[in-house]
Parts: structure tokens; sequence; C-alpha cells
């Protein structure tokens, strides 16, 4: 992992923050010197990156999609393959690290919010390899469409929690872990599983999650000699994003795109699109772009992704998009399901339907920049946890 | 600013009766809209010495089932932060009895901040508590609300490192909140037995009045804690109470909570 220095403050500019309980401030802090220790201690850092290379799979390739290129009008496409690591996502980053931190701060019960599973899977991964107690806290709507990933949990030894207040998903699952955190906070490390959640939370992550765009930043530069013109990711928390744009931040030549979940249409007003049209406020701890009424009251969202069903969004990409250093867009269920066909048909490659966002954006606009360099898109995850969710969703209503 | 008036008084007041404040907490517009003022008023009745009224919001993580679900009730009764206010103007109409309100920071920032302190004072608040605006957060709003005649009530946690107390309450005016154990709102069997001891910490470096919350559900649980604390905060218990009682089974219920503390 990356030994650079931790921020020094807690915001991207207005953005971020510790808006939680006063409980959990004593806590924040121990867990903000642990890690700005841990990421300063060469040691910790050999065994975050030896783990990820030996258990994880990494480096991960980058791979140059000809048909997904052809298809979209663009010669040069590449996806970073995240879904081949271990555990079928990028999640698997994250949580090795956090798990080693835990262990460090002596905490050995771990509890994590998951949607569509691969952050509760990845978390049970990580406390399976290191005999840690985990308990995964997962939305009742989430448990029934990601099934499978429930069960893996299980056998990875771990406890699923479903959630039935509020909304039954992603954004009340992360309600119920704070709740426990607040209640077994001296005992008990959070594995937030994205750039969400408060200070450190945000920046952690993403460190965790850089090495995505490192490696990539390096492979691109190896295989073609030059930077991609633009960079895609789907954005529900953004960590996935966040990973792979960090790398690219100062070269101001590489457009670095964000494609949320437009749902059933940002018009119909079922969708994840917080960047697009929510406006700031506070959700679990941090004050970033969010869905929510005129009182103030958080809107539920919808994707057919779970992991993008989020109202909430990393306050680092508030920022990107405030100063205009990253765009965001979005694209809808159908398009995305489209993109979850058509990748698994050209390439052979079943993505997430997370992933299938990014997909389904760069089949629509690749072509422009046919003429300006390579382009990549972060393939977070794949797709088997949602093969028999779509083939259910299609029994019920035909695609084609 | 020193405008807190009501709630210094009293404390004061009972304090000089060698009496223990009796705060009741209730979600506002539960369990209807209808509820909120004649329960403020039977609440008063029966022995409370400040009310928190909880604005509802949509994510409470610092509460726990029994508020969650008074809150997620209240939201669909169509409950607002400009219906509370309007509640709250018509109860403190001829009674003096302080009010704290009690939320989450984002119904407030939505609704714009000056206009919320503003329009909260107007209605009659004399206190306001954030659940998610722990001291040193957002020095901004801290300033604005510690610098409005709104009392800012800070929350101190067992998990609060010793020398972070006095700063907690710095800005803070009113009283200061002591959880009496980590974890969301709602009932207990048990309190921390050290909580005589944690007390006397805190009142070693702080000194504005401590009541103690977070999972008094008994007239003899309030009445050990009336011994060691200035003011006991009943909150998911009672709500228990209206649900079972209506406003009569909840009135009832924070009468015999009374009546065990002036007894202790």
């Amino acid at each position: 992992m990356s030994t650079k220095t931790p921020t020094p403050v807690n915001r991207f500019g207005p953005f971020g923050g510790r808006y939680v309980p006063e409980t959990l401030i004593g806590a924040l802090d121990e867990l903000s010197s642990a890690y700005d220790e841990a990421a300063s201690d060469q040691s910790f850092c050999s065994e975050v990156d030896s783990l990820l290379k030996d258990f994880g799979g990494r480096p991960t390739p980058l791979y140059h999609a000809e048909r997904l290129g052809e298809a979209a009008g663009h010669p040069s496409v590449y996806l970073k393959r995240e879904d081949l690591n271990h555990t079928g996502a990028h999640k698997i980053n994250n949580t090795i690290g956090q798990a080693l931190l835990a262990i460090r701060m002596g905490k050995r019960r771990i509890i994590a919010e998951t949607g569509a599973g691969q952050h509760g899977v990845a978390t049970a991964t990580a406390c399976a390899l290191f005999d840690l107690e985990c308990i995964v806290y997962m939305g009742e709507e989430d448990v029934e469409r990601q099934a499978l990933n429930v069960y893996r949990m299980k056998l990875l030894g771990a406890e699923v929690r479903a959630v039935g207040s509020g909304t039954r998903t992603l954004k009340d699952a992360t309600n119920e872990a704070i709740r426990d955190w607040v209640t077994s906070v001296e005992t008990t490390h959070y594995i937030i599983g994205s750039v969400v959640g408060p200070d450190p939370f945000p920046r952690m992550v993403r460190d965790f999650q850089a090495v995505i765009g490192r490696e990539t930043r390096k492979q691109i530069l190896e295989i073609t000699g030059r930077l991609p013109s633009a960079v895609f990711a789907c954005v529900g928390g953004g960590s996935n994003a966040i990973g792979i744009f960090d790398s690219f931040l100062s070269d101001k030549e590489v457009r670095l795109i964000g494609v949320e979940a437009a749902g059933t249409g940002i018009e119909t007003g079922q969708h994840a699109a917080s960047l697009a049209v929510g406006k700031p406020g506070v959700l679990h701890g941090s004050f970033s772009y969010l869905l929510q009424d005129e009182d103030g009251q958080v809107s539920p969202a919808h994707s057919v992704s779970a992991g993008l069903d989020y109202p909430g969004v990393g306050p680092e990409h508030s920022y990107l998009k405030d100063i205009g250093r990253a765009e965001y867009t979005a694209v809808t269920d159908q398009d995305a399901l489209d993109a979850f066909h058509r990748l698994a048909e050209l390439e052979g490659i079943i993505p997430a339907l997370e992933s299938a966002h990014a997909i389904a954006y760069v089949l629509k606009v690749a072509a422009k920049y046919r003429n300006n360099g390579p382009v990549v898109v972060c393939l977070s995850g794949r797709g088997d946890k949602d093969v028999s969710y779509v083939a259910q969703i299609e029994g019920n209503e035909p695609l084609v | 600013m020193d405008d807190d008036v009501l709630i210094s008084k009293s404390f004061k007041l009972l304090g000089a009766e060698g009496r223990t404040a009796l705060i009741p907490y209730v979600t506002a517009g539960y369990p209807n809209r209808d509820a909120t003022v004649p329960l403020l008023e039977r609440l008063k009745d029966v022995g409370a010495d400040i009310i928190e009224l909880g604005i509802p919001f949509s994510d409470p993580l610092a509460d726990g089932p029994t508020i969650q679900r008074s809150s997620f009730a209240a939201l669909e009764n169509g409950t607002t932060v400009a219906s509370v206010l309007a509640d709250l103007r018509t109860f403190r109409d001829g009674n003096d009895l302080p009010i704290v309100l009690f939320s989450y920071l984002n119904p407030i920032l939505a609704y714009g901040l000056e206009a919320f302190l503003s329009d909260a004072v107007t209605a009659g608040a004399d206190g306001i508590l954030l659940t998610d605006l722990p001291t040193g957060a957002d020095p901004e709003v801290e300033a604005r609300i510690s610098e409005s005649p709104l009392a800012l009530i800070r929350l101190i946690a067992p998990t609060t490192p010793f020398e972070r107390v006095p700063k907690v309450t710095r800005g803070g005016s009113g009283f200061v909140y002591y959880i009496s154990r980590t974890g969301v709102t709602g009932a207990r069997v048990k309190l921390r037995e050290s909580l005589a001891e944690e007390l006397g910490q805190i009142r070693s470096v702080v000194s504005l009045p401590v009541a103690v919350g977070f999972g008094i559900s008994t007239p003899e649980q309030a009445a050990s804690v009336a011994g060691v604390a200035d003011g006991v905060v009943i909150g998911s218990a009672l709500i228990e109470a209206l649900d079972k009682g209506g406003i009569d089974g909840g009135a009832d219920f924070l009468h015999s909570i009374r009546i065990g503390m002036d007894r202790g």
C-alpha cells in the first residue's frame, strides 16, 4: 500500500467531517492515530501488499477489451480486472488492510455493513483468514436479492444480521452497523466498505483502494506508452472509483468519470444519483451530496444493483465534483442490464451489475474519445452474484 | 450566551429544594400529530421539569428500536421541523416549562440553520441537542448555535476521554447530558455501577448541572440515578408507556418515576 502522508485535516473542502454520536469520538481518534502510524510503518505496508499479492491475487490485469471497443467505437478500451481479485471484487483490498489494523489495535470483533454482499464477503474472508469474529449487517431486501453472497458469508463463518428497518437496504444496514459500534466500540472495529462515514474512513478506505489506480497507471503506460484520455468507474459510495481515480488526480489531461445509478430514470425519482441530483447534507457521519427531501429527510435510493443502492456518496467525490476535477453521470437499470449481457457476449466476462453501469456508459460515449488515446474502465466486480437475480428479473419481464 | 434562563432557573430552584430534574423525552408527532401539545401539558402536570422534544429524522442512528419506531411513525404522520415548531409555540403559549429540541443535524441544515435558530427561539425553545454534532465536529455551526439564545446541550459518553470532557462542554450551556452507558437509546435492565464515580469525575471539571440518560426505565433506577445526578432523562421507557396506555398511560408512568425520584 501507499506510504504517502495521510491528509492532515478530516475534510475534502467542505465535505467529510465527523458527524457522529459523542460515544464514537474516542474510537475515531484512536483509529486515526493507529491508521496514521500503520500507514507510515513499512512492515505494516509490506504485510498488506504481500497478502494482496499471495492471498488476493494482485496485481490484477489491465485487459485490452477489443470486441467491447469495437462495439463501443473505440479501438483501445481497457478493463481493470478487479473482478479477478479473490472474492470477486475490489472490496478485499480494503478489508485485508482494515482487518490488520483492527488486530494492531487489539480489537478482535469485526462488524461491517453490506449492500450487494461483496463487502460482506470480503470482510468475512479477511476475518476467516485472521480468526476474527465477524458480524455483517445487511438489509432484508438485499438478503433476498443477493442470496448467494449471504450463504458465502455464512460459509466463511460470519453471522449475517438482516436489517428490517427503514428502506431494508444498504442505508439502514449502515445505520444498524453504526448502532452496534456505538454499543460495542470498546472491543469492536467497524470495517466500513466504502469511502463514506466519518473521518478517517473516507481517506483510509481510499488509501487501501488506491492500489487499483497505481497499478492501472503503470500498466497503461507499459502497454500503450501513454496515459488514458479517460477513466470510468461506477459510483455507489464510490470506493472503486476513488481507488482508480487517485493516481490520476494530478494528471489533468485524464478525464475522471464516475457513473451513478439512474435506476428507472432520474425523472422518476427512483434512482441513486446523489451527485447528479442530491443536495449536500449529513448522513452516516459525513457531509456530502445526499438524496433528501425538502425537510432534510433522507430519500430512499433505488438501483437494480444493490451495491449502488445508496442515497449518499463519499465526501471526496463531492469535492472532486465541486472543484470540477471529476465528472459524474448516471445510467439506468435497463442500460446496466443490457451492458451486463453485452460484456458477457462480447468478452466472455460477466460483470457485477454495479460495474455494468460503467460499461454501459462507456458503450454510449467511448467513440467520442477514439482520437484521444486509450480509455480505462474499472471492472470492479464479477457478476456471478447477480446471475440468478437477473434471470429472475428477466423471467418476470423479458428484456428482449 | 446566558439566555438559557429557564433551564438554569429550573436547576437552581430544584437544587435549593434538594430535588433532581425530571427530563422526559418525547418524539413530536407521535403517536399522532394532535397528541404532542396535550402530551407536553400532561407531562408538565405530572412533574416534568424540562422536556426534550424530538424532531424526527429518517436515519436516527443514535437511537434504539423504540425511538426509531416513534420517529418513523411521526414522519409517516407528516411531522416536519415546521410542524414541531408550531406545536411548541402552542404549548409555550401560557407555559414556561423549558423545552430542549432533540434531533439530528440534517433536518436543521435543510430548514436553514439561521432560520431554524430564529424560528425555534420565537416558538419558545430553550435549548437544542443534536446527537450527531459532537464538540468540534463543525465549529462554524456550533458557534452559530452557541451565539443564539438557545442553550447548546452537550453530551458526554462513558467513552469520552477524560481530557476531552472540559472541551466537550465548552460552548455548551443549560446542562450536560451524560450517557449512562455506551450504546443507543433504549430501556436497559442494568445501569452502570460506576455511575457515581463517573459523575464525580465529570463534576470535577464541569460546572454545569449533569443530567443522566440512556437506559433508565423504572422508578427504582430513576431514584438511584437521582441520588447522584442533577437530572434524570427518561425516553424510550416513556414511549413504550405511551404505546401501551396512550397519553394517560405515559403520564401515569412519568408520575411513577417522579414519585420514585422524590422518595429516593
